[in-house]
């Protein structure tokens, strides 16, 4: 503490790494949260069913999503980051994920929504089985901090068919 | 600043950051307010600045007593021992 300059260096740094254990204690204050989201999704409309020209299964549907994500929120989130995945099995592969949708929820009072739209990105296999296959649609949602740890989690949901035909 | 004001600087810096600290974290955390954290830290760092970094004079209340010049004169001066090198003389 002998000059001005060594006094400011000294309480810039003391105050700089008091900030950073903050900041970790704010994200070990996540862990604390016990999150119960709840979310539905409901297949109103298969829009169309075709076989593309290369021989790739394309399929467009209308959904109708609607979650309650309010206690993901905490006083550390950023944002809330969600997808809506289809899940299926083929011969070809063991798990197919397909994303179809997605969104960013900024604050606690937009995480109570439903919306109903057409996939937001196509729904194409690789290959041919699509025609009457049964799906499992996912919601992932990623809640991203303002320091600290991610968290991740999903919502399985069951029972999806495709037609047999193609439309 | 003397000795005892350094000491006293020094001490006054880390209690009141780290107390800021504490109140900005229980404050933030209640409200659920991550800025209100940040700004009343920011607060306290800003004071803490003020109060000590600048050479106030309420650190300077033991000040060290040099030797008056004339004092000094009077007295000799330590002189640097001269060391003397011997050469090996050769027979």
């Amino acid at each position: 503490m002998h000059s001005f300059g060594y006094r400011l260096n000294a309480l810039l740094t003391f105050s700089v790494t008091i900030l950073a254990l903050m900041c970790a204690i704010a994200s070990l204050s996540d862990n604390l949260n016990t999150p119960s989201p709840s979310a539905e999704i409901q297949i109103m409309n298969i829009n169309w069913f075709q076989k593309q020209p290369q021989g790739n299964d394309e399929v467009s549907l209308t959904m109708n999503i609607s979650a309650d994500l309010q206690s993901l929120f905490t006083w550390n989130t950023k944002q809330v980051f969600i997808f809506v995945a289809a899940e299926y099995e083929t011969p070809k592969n063991s798990l197919n994920q397909v994303s179809l949708w997605d969104a960013i929820i900024p604050a606690k009072e937009h995480a109570k929504f439903w919306i109903h739209t057409s996939n937001k990105y196509r729904f194409v296999d690789q290959g041919n089985s699509l025609r009457g296959k049964e799906f499992n649609l996912t919601l992932h949602w990623h809640v991203m901090p303002k320091t600290g740890k991610m968290f991740a989690d999903k919502i399985v949901m069951t029972g999806y068919n495709l037609p047999e035909e193609y439309r | 600043m003397d000795w005892q004001g350094q000491k006293l600087a020094e001490q006054i810096m880390q209690i009141m950051l780290l107390g800021f600290a504490m109140i900005a974290f229980v404050a933030g955390y209640v409200l659920g307010s991550f800025q209100m954290m940040i700004l009343l830290y920011a607060g306290g760092v800003t004071l803490t600045t003020l109060i000590t970094v600048p050479n106030w004079r309420f650190f300077n209340r033991h000040p060290l007593n040099w030797l008056d010049p004339s004092e000094a004169e009077k007295y000799p001066k330590p002189q640097v021992a001269v060391s003397s090198k011997k050469k090996a003389i050769k027979k």
